[in-house]
């Protein structure tokens, strides 16, 4: 069981912060294959990954990055601090 | 170090004052404040974040630039949350011997964090509300960092 979070506008495209999800996906990248196949909100948010970032437990990753053992995954547009 | 993420306002005067007085060993502090800027129709800033993970990536920022520059110290607070037009944001401030490590160690901490601490601003205008997209050139801010810490 993994914890997906969702921020900024992928959570509002999303309509959820956070969700809990059982999933076979051995990437990030089959994971968001797997949620986009599910309904159309996460094809909306998943339209361009090129405008996503994603963490993993926390860390800056990447779309290729393995999920064996990863307990949480953030999904973002790229960080506008400062 | 220090470092804080929080959604009160805070004294930027004050703290600057407190971290000088801290920093022994020290001849140049430099600081940076960031504001929300009054442009056209603005009337508010709503600041997102990731509690947990702000925290861990600025302090490795922070990390980072300790072992970059001869610093004696390191001030960054970061708030979130809803801030109307004019009111402070962000603090970073950093210590140093002299002058030259403090200014470019300043520039290093603003640099990274504007792209690579999880934070997401959205404006507020009359108009309604629109997420700030991220800029190329603070991404290409990034690349001038050699790994040598030199500026190119």
């Amino acid at each position: 069981m993994i914890e997906l979070r969702y921020f900024a506008w992928v959570r509002e495209r999303i309509g959820l912060s956070s969700e809990h999800l059982e999933t076979h996906a051995a990437t990030v990248a089959e994971l968001v294959a797997e949620l986009v196949s599910r309904e159309e909100r996460y094809a909306a948010a998943f339209a361009d990954l090129k405008s996503l970032r994603v963490a993993l437990d926390q860390e800056l990753s990447d779309f290729d990055a393995p999920l064996a053992g990863v307990r949480e995954v953030a999904f973002f547009p790229p960080m506008t601090g400062g | 170090m220090r470092l804080s993420v929080q959604e009160a306002a805070f004294d930027a005067g004050a703290e600057l004052n407190k971290f000088s007085a801290g920093a022994t060993g020290a001849g140049a502090v430099v600081s940076f404040t960031g504001l929300v800027r009054g442009d056209a129709g603005l009337t508010a800033m709503e600041i997102e974040h990731y509690p947990g993970m702000t925290e861990k990536a600025i302090a490795a920022i922070m990390d980072q630039t300790l072992s970059r520059w001869s610093l004696t110290d390191a001030l960054v607070i970061h708030r979130f949350g809803r801030l109307t037009v004019g009111e402070t944001i962000m603090m970073v401030a950093t210590a140093s011997p002299h002058r030259a490590d403090a200014f470019a160690a300043a520039e290093f901490l603003m640099d990274y964090l504007k792209s690579r601490a999880p934070f997401w601003k959205r404006e507020e205008r009359s108009g309604g509300t629109a997420w700030v997209a991220a800029k190329d050139t603070d991404e290409a801010a990034l690349g001038r960092w050699s790994s040598d810490g030199s500026m190119e």
